[in-house]
């Protein structure tokens, strides 16, 4: 329930930019920029077929219970 | 003139990176034009407008980073180059350790598996892919990317909403979730007052009253502009607000927005009436009466929605900030040198806000984000009449970085307004926070002080900073910083647009 | 199918690391190499016909039919390769690699390679040294003599001294080379010196006589990249290990044949995918240019593929004199290798970066994701058979392969998704 996650220490990925980052950490927030680049050069075919990959680990993970 | 230039294939930054380095490798002496940027259509038309163009920049792709710099002589743009891949440099090693940083989601979430917020401010073809991921693997999604297409927010917030995870966006650039303020957010108290917002700087001003009047929030979130809209129908307002419902920190609920659409509206209030708290609601432009019919509480503007916020909190009447009496007098001493208004904003919701307070009273205002009842600008670059802008819109922030972070299109717009005779009163905001600039009180009245060289004239001037105390920025600093100026400060949009409104029906 | 990427590809990368590719000794490729046949060229890189290949290949081809006796003349020899009486076969489908031009036939001499805990075997021909050799297609007298001598002494004498020498295990020897700033493949000095070492009592106790024990001595010791012919046989060892690791992305494969550029992927048994090779870029030695030069060739880039070569240029700072750039440049391409592999090499550590494991295990999807090629640091052969060596630097595979083998696994594996 959302309402479970208030009160909680939020711990942020931050992806883009980077002063948000900084920000985030200045207050002492546990944040991870990410040095992000467009997934596989740019290329949508590329990505689309890495997006097949992942979707399919993603449901061999749950399926083996390794959640 | 002359042009140097240097391409980093296959080298990425963000956006607001290069394009502040740019603007600020601009003002060196000598240095003409500059781009800073990655390949992309848009930049690659600002080289051949700029004449900086070369054929051996066919083929470069947005995945290529070009350094262009006109300058002088060839000394100075060879100069300029260095001097942008130090900052560029300079900018990678901030990153931290010795460890190359995560390159993609995957690997920052290895580094850090407790993460429970992904916050997102990448290209918008990119956003919503990146936005799923975070979804898929349980984590709230802050989106301040824009330029995500509607059918892409409502795959994602339906996804959000079945696993109860917050969408904030697109185009969301302010929210404070458990104590944190995210993207462009204000140093607030926490309290018991719970905040809902379909706007940035509406969610900033209201917060930051707020905080000022005395009181705190317990969260506040941004939805996004569109929430609200049919096809979105609510989800993430709705699931923002049962969550603040159940909350037992949460003692008032504030919702901020556009008017809804009429078939999310009924839903929304019948959802509403379910609550056991008490609920103010701003809509913007929306006739207040509408709203308390409905049994709710209605406020008339967003300092008016905090103070009501606030009354509610403590069971206290709490007073706005500046009397009356107070705008009077100083409206009474003060003498407009020209005919008309011009407000320079950096907060959208302000710009709309003033605009609505003032056509009432002096008619014939236009804008480059007109509300109803006033006129679009013919040409958004020169003003003419009442003017009211939005410098933080699409047409304005094309190849720039937004002007709450970077002055340098307001700056000069401000001499342009100082040294226009029609000019008797400029108003202008200061958003003070995480994510803005650091000294933009500063900037502004170095641009005032050269406007008023540059043109030997003199306009009233008024600002309001939007604020608090704990802000990063001094904010008693950022208030002498103006006042020594003779520009007069105000805690809130709408006293600033009050001693305007004062000052031109004496001006009449 | 229920497959965990991550635990194939570990599974894989453990495989490597075990296996312990140890010197056996020397045999005739008829005898030793499977699929070996009177008429058959085994040549570097993936699959290709006489009519796609370049100078290079195209004169060692010419010049192993004139050593196997197959043709009297350079003219009969072309036009006889050109016929389907010769065929022509990758060595990587028969166990082997072979670098720059690569070309094997029945009569070569061949180190052979065994598993040290015994089953698989390697094989590649013996390193004809620099200059005007077969392997950059040279095909004149003077290659076909030398060819003949190390068929007749330096072969038999290696022959005979390999038992006589205590166990050679080449993982542990191409281990202390990267500590002495080798990286085998572009440099392989200090490896051709420590095996030169282990082997010189041995030939001194072999029973040939003098003057050819002094011969073969010389021999390798005038070359310094001896070496390469062992630590190429002996990488392929250690990937052959993975092959065919169901669902695994890990690249056990990246080769060239001065056309084509090949890679082959852990969980796709057995099938190419090809690019363009592309043009090395680096220092020519004087006197030559850009248009000089062949594209990309040889199997050796299996030193790359575990984590050898270019992936281990840290541990070789002078290679970069030869490739143009800083020390720091040879650091940095190391460093930007552990983006693309899953793994360390527990074996293969790097001096001066406090010892860390080379970056082993290329992953596929890492190369498409981040779109960063594996860094190859190879030699430059000139495009006309028989110049020889021209320069060296570096190169990429052509983002083609990777996108093509992506392409492929999720046809195979998860196309429904």
């Amino acid at each position: 329930m959302l309402k479970d996650f208030f009160g909680k220490k939020v711990k942020v990925i931050n992806l883009g930019i980077a002063s948000f980052a900084e920000d985030l950490r200045k207050q002492g927030v546990e944040t991870v920029h990410t040095d992000w680049r467009p997934p596989a050069g740019g290329n949508k075919k590329i990505q689309a077929l890495l997006d097949k990959v992942a979707s399919w680990q993603s449901k061999v993970k749950s399926a083996k219970g390794a959640r | 003139m002359v042009i140097s230039h240097l391409i980093k294939k296959q080298t990425y930054f963000d956006s607001v990176t290069l394009m502040l380095i740019g603007s600020q490798v601009k003002k060196l002496p000598g240095i003409d034009s500059t781009v800073v940027g990655m390949c992309t259509d848009y930049n690659i038309e600002s080289l051949k407008r700029l004449d900086m163009y070369q054929s051996s920049f066919d083929g470069l792709t947005p995945n290529d980073l070009i350094i262009c710099i006109k300058a002088a002589d060839k000394q100075t743009a060879d100069a300029g180059i260095a001097e942008v891949e130090k900052r560029l440099a300079s900018r990678k090693q901030t990153s931290g350790s010795a460890e190359l940083p995560p390159s993609s989601q995957e690997e920052a979430a290895s580094r850090l598996p407790e993460a429970n917020m992904v916050v997102i401010s990448v290209p918008g073809e990119y956003a919503a892919r990146e936005a799923e991921q975070a979804l898929n693997n349980g984590r709230h999604v802050m989106l301040f990317s824009d330029n995500v297409s509607i059918e892409e927010e409502l795959r994602l917030k339906t996804l959000g909403a079945s696993k109860e995870l917050l969408v904030m966006g697109p185009d969301c650039g302010t929210a404070i979730i458990n104590g944190t303020p995210l993207a462009f957010a204000n140093a607030v108290r926490s309290g018991d007052i719970g905040v809902v917002a379909a706007s940035g700087t509406g969610l900033q001003e209201v917060t930051s009253t707020i905080h000022r009047l005395g009181c705190g929030i317990t969260q506040a979130i941004g939805v996004g502009g569109r929430d609200l809209s049919e096809k979105i129908g609510g989800k993430m307002t709705l699931l923002a607000t049962r969550a603040l419902a159940e909350d037992p920190a949460t003692k008032v609920i504030v919702m901020l927005s556009k008017p809804p659409a009429e078939s999310v509206l009924k839903t929304l209030y019948a959802e509403l009436k379910n609550i056991d708290k008490k609920i103010v609601i701003y809509f913007i432009g929306a006739d207040p009466k509408a709203i308390e019919a409905q049994g709710f509480i209605a406020a008339s503007n967003l300092e008016d929605a905090a103070i009501k916020a606030c009354d509610l909190s403590t069971g206290k009447k709490h007073n706005s900030e500046t009397r009356e009496e107070q705008i009077i007098e100083a409206a009474s001493g003060s003498k407009m040198t020209g005919k008309h208004l011009r407000g320079l904003y950096s907060g959208g919701t302000l710009c709309d806000e003033a605009q609505r307070l003032l056509q009432p009273v002096i008619g014939e205002i236009s804008s480059n984000t007109p509300v109803k009842g006033c006129k679009e600008m013919p040409d958004v670059y020169k003003s003419s009449g009442h003017c009211i802008i939005d410098l933080g819109d699409d047409n304005f922030t094309r190849g720039k970085a937004h002007p709450m972070i970077d002055p340098a299109y307001r700056s000069e717009r401000m001499l342009q307004e100082i040294a226009d005779p029609e000019t008797g009163l400029i108003i202008f905001d200061v958003v003070l926070g995480y994510g803005s600039h650091l000294d933009m009180a500063g900037e502004m009245v170095a641009a005032v002080e050269e406007g008023r060289k540059k043109s030997g004239r003199n306009p009233l001037l008024a600002a309001c900073i939007c604020g608090t105390r704990e802000d990063p920025q001094n904010y008693a600093q950022q208030q002498k910083i103006l006042e020594d100026a003779g520009i007069k400060v105000f805690p809130t949009n709408v006293a600033m647009v009050s001693f305007a409104r004062h000052c031109l029906e004496r001006n009449k | 199918m229920l497959i965990d990427i991550q635990q194939a590809n570990a599974n894989a990368i453990a495989a490597i690391q075990a296996s312990q590719p140890v010197l056996k000794g020397i045999g005739t490729a008829l005898e030793v190499v499977p699929g070996m046949k009177k008429n058959l060229i085994l040549h570097a890189g993936p699959p290709i016909t006489w009519e796609r290949m370049s100078g290079p290949l195209r004169g060692a081809v010419m010049g192993a039919l004139i050593y196997e006796g197959l043709a009297n003349t350079p003219e009969e020899a072309e036009k006889l390769a050109a016929t389907d009486k010769i065929e022509y076969s990758p060595w990587h489908e028969h166990d082997g690699v072979g670098p720059m031009a690569g070309v094997g036939t029945a009569s070569m001499p061949v180190w052979i390679l065994e598993e040290q805990k015994g089953g698989r075997k390697t094989f590649c021909t013996l390193n004809e040294g620099l200059g005007k050799v077969l392997r950059y297609g040279a095909y004149s007298e003077e290659v076909i003599t030398r060819l003949k001598w190390m068929e007749t002494v330096l072969a038999p004498v290696l022959k005979a001294a390999i038992p006589l020498a205590p166990e050679i295990n080449l993982k542990n020897m191409i281990a202390q080379a990267l500590q002495m700033g080798d990286e085998v493949h572009n440099r392989n000095k200090a490896a051709t010196s420590l095996l030169i070492r282990e082997l010189a009592p041995a030939i001194v106790k072999t029973s040939f006589p003098e003057t050819d024990k002094a011969r073969v001595l010389e021999f390798m010791h005038s070359n310094d990249h001896f070496f390469l012919n062992l630590s190429m046989p002996a990488a392929k060892m250690m990937l052959q290990a993975a092959e065919w690791i169901e669902g695994s992305t890990i690249v056990t494969t990246m080769c060239r044949n001065g056309t084509d550029f090949g890679i082959r992927i852990a969980g796709l048994k057995e099938r190419w995918f090809t690019g363009q090779a592309q043009i090395v870029k680096g220092l020519l030695f004087p006197g030559f240019s850009e248009e000089d030069c062949n594209p990309d060739i040889g199997d050796s880039a299996i030193t790359e593929t575990c984590g050898l070569g270019g992936f281990s240029m840290a541990a070789a700072p002078a290679i970069v004199k030869f490739v143009g750039g800083t020390v720091n440049d040879a650091m940095n391409f190391t460093r930007k290798m552990y983006e693309i592999t899953d793994g360390e090499s527990q074996a293969f550590q790097i001096p001066n970066m406090e010892f860390r494991g080379s970056p082993l295990g290329i992953n596929l999807l890492k190369v498409c994701e981040k779109n960063v090629l594996p860094q190859i640091n190879t030699g430059i052969a000139h495009k006309k058979a028989g110049v020889g060596q021209v320069g060296a630097g570096l190169v990429n595979p052509p983002l083609k392969c990777f996108e093509d083998a992506l392409e492929a696994y999720v046809e195979k594996y998860c196309k429904d998704e």
